[in-house]
Parts: structure tokens; C-alpha cells; sequence
């Protein structure tokens, strides 16, 4: 009937509902929703029915039951008495930890191989060139477990540790270093750090109006750097330079007081960044090349520093280029720390494992890893996204 | 007078550039000592040099052993590294628990593997005459691998280890992901918006999470996915797993090269009366493929080095055979060598595909540079 209704209609030309590109459509669309709804039914059914079989209980009931194991390292208090769900929580701030960590000085480093990619140092850009083509081509969990089973069989124990710094002392139970103790001076100190920081801000702010208004330019880089530092800084001199380091200190087998880091977080740490700073370094070089030439012959024809061209020239342009690949790498490092399990060290991934181990709930345990890790690269998505709005081009 | 006017019009003998810009020195002071900053980085350098170059030499070659008769000899002699204990377990590193006097058969695929990698950088054989012998190369290498026939003995999968099993599901990984990332990106970029969603939504599932995850979800939850009494052999499902995870990346890489093709080869296309499979297979793809072949090498590095993971889920890879082979109580100790040795095999892999996939870009982009 709707044919007919068709072909007595205005447009002959669609002789029938066949030929119909929107009727198509529609029905291309409910065949691969359908097929991928009947392919995710078979699956889940599947999976009941093994489960039952296998006399596995379903359900998130597993994560207020006793662990029953122990984790080398946590970031919050933690017992094998405690449960599964506090384990998961031990896991991801594991995870979290040497993301951030990761992040902040693979950046550094790459920053810095970039630059030195880009020197006009033969020296140096050649040693950057071969610190690039080498860590980028060997794969991540080899690196992870070279790193590892260096620290551990390369380095003495702790009664023969190495010196490196005054206080650090490398050995095969870890890297141990001082640290202040804490004083509530030092919660006064990060106060005034927040308020140098808004200060700051509210300088760039008045300072940029001014300009715009009178033309004189205001030093505000050495202004924010002494709002900064030195707030914090006034602060502790006030209160009478409060300062006392807890200091590693060689008792019987191994190190006490101050604080360590295991083989297994420095493994990690130092793989992931190596490797990731490699890549970095390429963006940061790629970004800047990309920037014509004649920018920089601008800005010096307008009669800008170099100092000043880099910073409100070439890097602004660069970073818009720069900004979302960095995004994938962020991406990459806290993807790459899963690997963390070959080598032991206790992230998510390694305690979902053993999770998965001891009660047999497979899927619960998979999914919530996987939920976990949507979670954190939609965060950082969403943060650098917002970041790449920020430097991006203001086009008309 | 005639002979002022020679003089004066004769070319004097052109004056040399000072010595200090010419030459070594020239050189030197352009490159390294160009300012007093540079100097100071030149120095920074070269102490940095200093200190690390003699004491790799003196570890990987002059106080290395190369003949040993077990580790304690090599721990005895001169503290370098022990390149005994590679010589001793370089085949079980290679090629595992593959049957011992059958070694020339996985040696002969990586051969062929290695042999296929070359073909492919002809430009003259892509398309058609590149499939044949890829689809010979592979049919060899299964014969070579599974054997049964022919006089050789059957090899279970679970013996196929070492750089044979890298190899496999690096290039099976990479072929399997192909079709599935091509369906992806036309999918991404479709009108529907229901079949946009289902590759939107897989797409950034899969590059939402790390590869580990989904090598588990392979080990431990494709059993309880299949019906009953059906078993997925161990390499298979890390081979799934590497194929599903693969094809998210490539379909973006694709996408890419989509993305690039003017509106004007859509609309010639449709105006030639082409539907859209014939509009897609003979005007788009081969354009957009073209235009992503150096990042699809790339993605084919990335894949490469990503199977080193199938560690975690028991598959003995490289990288697993090299700490197996580590743990002879007669060659203990000496991971740092084994682990340099698979390093290289890695790394002169992934170098040549990098160096490969660059002068490719360059040679692409030749009719576009100024």
C-alpha cells in the first residue's frame, strides 16, 4: 500500500521503497544494531551459563570480603585484613601515583631532548638523536625488565649502597632519601603558596590591562617567580626556619628512617618516562620546526627579544601543534602503566589479577579495570582537550 | 699603458677564508664552539661521554667473555659481560621449546618473514603481484611451522615460541586488523548514526584501555564467552585479542587518510553515477591508503613491539624465553646480556621499519615539497 502511495505521489522517480536511500538506511542501521545486540546476548548467555556451570556467583558482593594478601607498596594504610574494594582502592592510587609521576618528567625530559633534537650543537643533537632512535625502538616491557634486573643485580646491598648524593644511597632494596619532618609550618608555607599563586594571577591580569592601556610592559614573570617562592619562602623564615630532615640511617640489614622507593616503583617510573620521553622529544622537535621561519624574522623585525619571541611567538603557535599528540602520550604513560605487572610492582592491573585469582570473578574484576581506566584517559581527554581549546587558534 | 689596463682588468687571485672558518677547525667552531654557552655544552657533552663510552666499551667488549664453560667461569673471569651465556642459549632464545634438530624450520620462517618485510618495500610490486607472494610467503611459513608433511614432525602451537610467535602475531595481528579497520573508519565517518555509534563506541573502548586488559579479557573471559566444550588454542585468543586491539588504532590512522580526500572526489564519484561500495573501493580507498601507508607502518612498529606483552599472559615470546633462559642454575645471573641480545633483534626490527616509513613519507610527498 505505502508503494502505491508512492508512485501516486509527487516523485515518481522513487519507484520503490527498495531504492529509497533513507528507507535504506534505516534498515542497514537496525540489521548491525541488531546483529550487535544478538551478538552481545549470545555472549552474556554464554557466559551465565558457564558460569553456573562452573557454580561461580556473580556480583560486586566479592569486594567487601577479606583480601587475604598482602601488597608490597601503598600509598594509604592497608592489611591483608582489609578487603577487596580497599585493595582495588590501593591499586589505582598505585596506578594513579606513577601516572602523574610519569607524566610531569617524561614531559621534562622530553621537553628537554627536544630541545637539545633542535640545537644548533652538533654534539648534542646528535647524543639526543641517538637517545631518541635507541629507547623508541626497543619495546616497553623489555625496557621495564632491564631497568628492574639492573637495580637488582647491579647494585650491592644495602650495607655496600651507593653514595649518590649526600643522604640518597642507591642499593638493591631501592633508592632511600631524606625528608623534612613534618611541621604544621609547612601547611602556613602551602597556603602562601596558593596565595603567590593567585597573587600572580591577578598580576598578569592588571598587568596586561595596563599594557593594552599605556604600553609599558610589567615584569611579570620575576614578579610571579618572587610571589611564588618567596611568600612561601617569608613564611618559613617567620617562623624561625623550622627544619629537620629524617635522614636514612644504616640499622642491621637495611635502611631506616627517610624515605624509599622499591626497585619496582623506580623501574617503572624510570622505564616509562625513558621510553616516553623519546617520543615526546619528537613532538616537542616536530612542533617547533613546524613553526615558519619567518615568525621568528617577525618577531625580531617588531623588535621582540629572543626570550620574548619564543615565548609569545613561536611557543604559542608551537604548542597548538604540539598539545594533542602530547595528549596521546599522556595517554600512552598511564595505559603503559599496566605493565607495571610484569616486573611486580602492585597497580590495578597486577591486583585485579590476583583479585581474579583468588575468586574466580573474571568479568566483575575485567570490568571494573576496564571502567577504572576509561575513567582516568576520559579525565585526561577532557582536561587536554580543554587545554587545547585554551591555546588554540581564535579564528574569526 | 696596455699593460696597466691588463692589470687592471686581469681577476685577482680571490683571497682565501681565514683558516678558522675552514677545514676541522672551521668545522668545530661552527658546530660545537660556536658561543660560550655552546662550548660549555660541547664540554657538558663530552665529559658525559667520557665517563659512560670507555666504561660500555670496556663492559660489552674488552672484559666481556665470549668462551665459558658455565656461569660460574664467566663470574670468575674479568667483570665484563658474558656473551658465553648468549652463545650458549641463543637458539633457545630464538626459538624456545621448538624441537631441537627442527630449528631450521622456524630459522627458515624467519627468513621468509624477514625476506616478505623486503618485498614490501618495492614500490613496483604493491598491489596484486605483493598479495601473491605474501599469500605464498604466509602458506610456506604455516606448512613451515605446523609441518606433518613432508617428513616433518607436527609442532603443536605451544612450541612455537621465540621470534617465529613475535613475527606471527605481528604480521597476523596486522592483516587481521586490516579489513576490521577499514569497516571501522567508513563506519566512523557513515550518516547512520546508529553505525557511526557502534564504531565510536568500540573504537574508543578498545584505545581506552591498555592492551594487558584485553590479553586478559582473551585468556580469562573468551572461555566463559564460547558455548561450552569448545577451547580456543592459547595463541589463538592472544592472536584475537592483539587483532581487536590493533584494528582500533589502524581504523584511526585510516580515518585519517579519509579525512584528507577533498569533497570533490566524493561528489566526481557520485556524479560517474558510482554507488558507494564502488565510489569507496575504486575512488576513495586507494587514495586515502596511499596517503597513510608511512603511518600505517608506524601502526605495524607499534603492533611489532606491543606483542612483547603476550609475556604476561604465559605466551613465551622473546622476551619470556630470555628470562626462561636466565634461570639454568648453570647460566644464572646474566639477565642484563640476554635482555641486550633481544633488545637488538627488536630494535634493528623496528629501526629499519622507522627509517623505512620516513624515506617513504619523503618519497610520497615529493611531488607537494618546494
Amino acid at each position: 500500500m505505502a508503494i502505491d502511495a508512492r508512485q501516486d505521489g509527487i516523485r515518481p522517480s522513487r519507484a520503490s521503497l527498495v531504492n529509497d536511500p533513507n528507507v535504506r538506511a534505516i534498515f542497514y542501521q537496525v540489521v548491525i544494531v541488531g546483529a550487535v545486540i544478538a551478538l552481545g546476548w549470545y555472549l552474556v548467555h554464554n557466559t551465565l551459563e558457564n558460569m553456573a556451570r562452573q557454580g561461580i556467583a556473580g556480583g560486586w558482593g566479592f569486594l567487601g570480603r577479606e583480601a587475604a594478601f598482602e601488597i608490597s607498596e601503598t600509598l594509604i594504610p592497608y592489611s591483608p585484613a582489609d578487603t577487596y574494594g580497599r585493595a582495588f582502592l590501593v591499586g589505582v592510587l598505585n596506578t594513579l601515583h606513577v601516572a602523574i609521576l610519569g607524566i610531569i618528567f617524561a614531559t621534562i625530559l622530553g621537553t628537554f631532548i627536544g630541545i637539545a633534537r633542535l640545537s644548533t650543537n652538533w654534539l648534542v643533537k646528535k647524543l639526543a638523536l641517538v637517545y631518541v632512535e635507541i629507547f623508541r625502538n626497543i619495546p616497553l616491557p623489555l625496557q621495564l625488565l632491564f631497568w628492574w634486573s639492573w637495580l637488582r643485580e647491579a647494585t650491592p646491598g644495602p650495607r655496600e649502597a651507593w653514595h649518590l648524593m649526600p643522604g640518597v644511597w642507591l642499593s638493591n632494596r631501592g633508592l632511600v632519601y631524606p625528608v623534612p619532618v613534618h611541621d604544621p609550618v609547612y601547611l602556613w608555607m602551602g597556603a602562601a603558596l596558593l596565595v603567590g599563586i593567585a597573587a600572580t594571577i591577578g598580576v598578569k591580569r592588571w598587568a596586561k590591562r595596563r599594557q593594552a592601556e599605556t604600553g609599558q610592559p610589567f615584569p611579570t614573570i620575576w614578579t610571579g617567580i618572587g610571589l611564588i617562592v618567596g611568600l612561601p619562602l617569608v613564611v618559613f623564615l617567620l617562623a624561625g626556619a623550622p627544619l629537620t630532615w629524617s635522614k636514612p640511617e644504616l640499622k642491621g640489614f637495611n635502611f631506616a628512617g627517610g624515605a624509599s622507593v622499591t626497585p619496582e616503583f623506580t623501574a617503572l617510573l624510570v622505564g616509562l618516562v625513558v621510553y616516553t620521553a623519546a617520543f615526546i622529544g619528537e613532538i616537542v622537535r616536530g612542533g617547533v620546526q613546524a613553526v615558519p621561519w619567518g615568525q621568528t624574522e617577525a618577531a625580531g623585525a617588531l623588535g621582540l627579544s629572543r626570550t620574548q619571541a619564543l615565548r609569545l611567538v613561536i611557543l604559542p603557535q608551537a604548542l597548538r601543534i604540539i598539545v594533542p599528540p602530547m595528549t596521546s602520550q599522556y595517554l600512552n604513560i598511564t595505559k603503559n602503566s599496566s605493565l607495571a605487572i610484569v616486573i611486580g610492582f602492585p597497580d590495578l592491573v597486577s591486583i585485579a589479577n590476583t583479585t581474579i585469582n583468588q575468586t574466580g570473578q573474571a568479568v566483575e574484576g575485567i570490568a571494573l579495570i576496564m571502567a577504572i581506566y576509561l575513567t582516568i584517559s576520559l579525565s585526561i581527554s577532557l582536561f587536554m582537550n580543554w587545554y587545547n581549546r585554551w591555546v588554540a587558534l581564535v579564528e574569526r | 699603458m696596455a699593460d696597466l689596463a691588463e692589470s687592471r682588468l686581469a681577476p685577482s687571485e680571490p683571497l682565501k677564508p681565514p683558516a678558522s672558518s675552514t677545514g676541522v677547525i672551521g668545522w668545530l667552531r661552527a658546530n660545537l664552539f660556536s658561543s660560550v654557552w655552546n662550548s660549555i655544552l660541547t664540554l657538558i657533552a663530552l665529559y658525559f661521554l667520557a665517563v659512560t663510552v670507555p666504561k660500555a666499551v670496556d663492559w660489552l667488549l674488552v672484559d666481556a667473555t665470549w668462551q665459558a664453560a658455565n656461569g660460574r667461569e664467566c663470574m670468575a673471569a674479568a667483570g665484563g659481560a658474558c656473551w658465553a651465556a648468549i652463545g650458549e642459549k641463543w637458539r633457545f632464545i630464538l626459538f624456545g621449546r621448538f624441537p631441537y634438530e627442527e630449528h631450521w624450520r622456524p630459522l627458515i620462517v624467519c627468513v621468509v618473514f624477514v625476506a616478505l618485510f623486503l618485498a614490501s618495500c618495492d614500490r613496483r610490486l604493491w598491489g596484486m603481484p605483493l598479495l601473491a607472494i605474501w599469500a605464498a610467503g604466509l602458506a610456506l611459513n604455516a606448512l613451515l611451522m605446523w609441518g606433518g608433511v613432508f617428513g616433518m614432525t607436527y609442532v603443536d602451537t605451544s612450541l612455537w615460541n621465540g621470534l617465529p610467535l613475535t613475527l606471527i602475531l605481528a604480521v597476523i595481528g596486522m592483516a587481521g586488523a586490516f579489513p576490521l579497520a577499514i569497516v571501522l573508519a567508513l563506519g566512523r565517518r557513515s550518516h547512520m548514526p546508529a553505525v557511526r555509534a557502534v564504531c565510536v563506541a568500540y573504537i574508543e573502548l578498545i584505545r581506552g584501555v591498555p592492551l594487558v586488559t584485553l590479553l586478559f579479557m582473551a585468556t580469562v573471559m573468551l572461555p566463559l564467552f564460547l558455548p561450552p566444550g569448545i577451547t580456543i588454542d592459547k595463541l589463538l585468543r592472544a592472536q584475537v585479542a592483539i587483532i581487536l586491539f590493533a584494528a582500533a588504532y589502524l581504523a584511526e590512522v585510516i580515518r585519517g587518510g579519509l579525512q584528507s580526500i577533498p569533497r570533490g572526489q566524493y561528489e566526481a564519484a557520485d556524479a560517474l553515477g558510482l554507488g558507494y561500495w564502488q565510489k569507496t573501493r575504486l575512488i576513495i580507498l586507494p587514495q586515502a591508503l596511499t596517503v597513510v601507508i608511512p603511518a600505517l607502518v608506524n601502526t605495524f612498529i607499534g603492533t611489532f613491539k606491543d606483542t612483547a606483552l603476550v609475556i604476561i599472559i604465559g605466551l613465551f615470546d622473546l622476551l619470556m624465553l630470555a628470562n626462561a633462559a636466565m634461570t639454568d642454575p648453570n647460566w644464572r645471573g646474566f639477565a642484563t646480556e640476554a635482555y641486550l641480545f633481544v633488545a637488538a633483534i627488536y630494535w634493528a626490527f623496528c629501526w629499519f621499519m622507522s627509517k623505512y616509513s620516513q624515506w617513504l613519507e619523503a618519497d610520497l610527498n615529493k611531488g607537494r615539497r618546494r
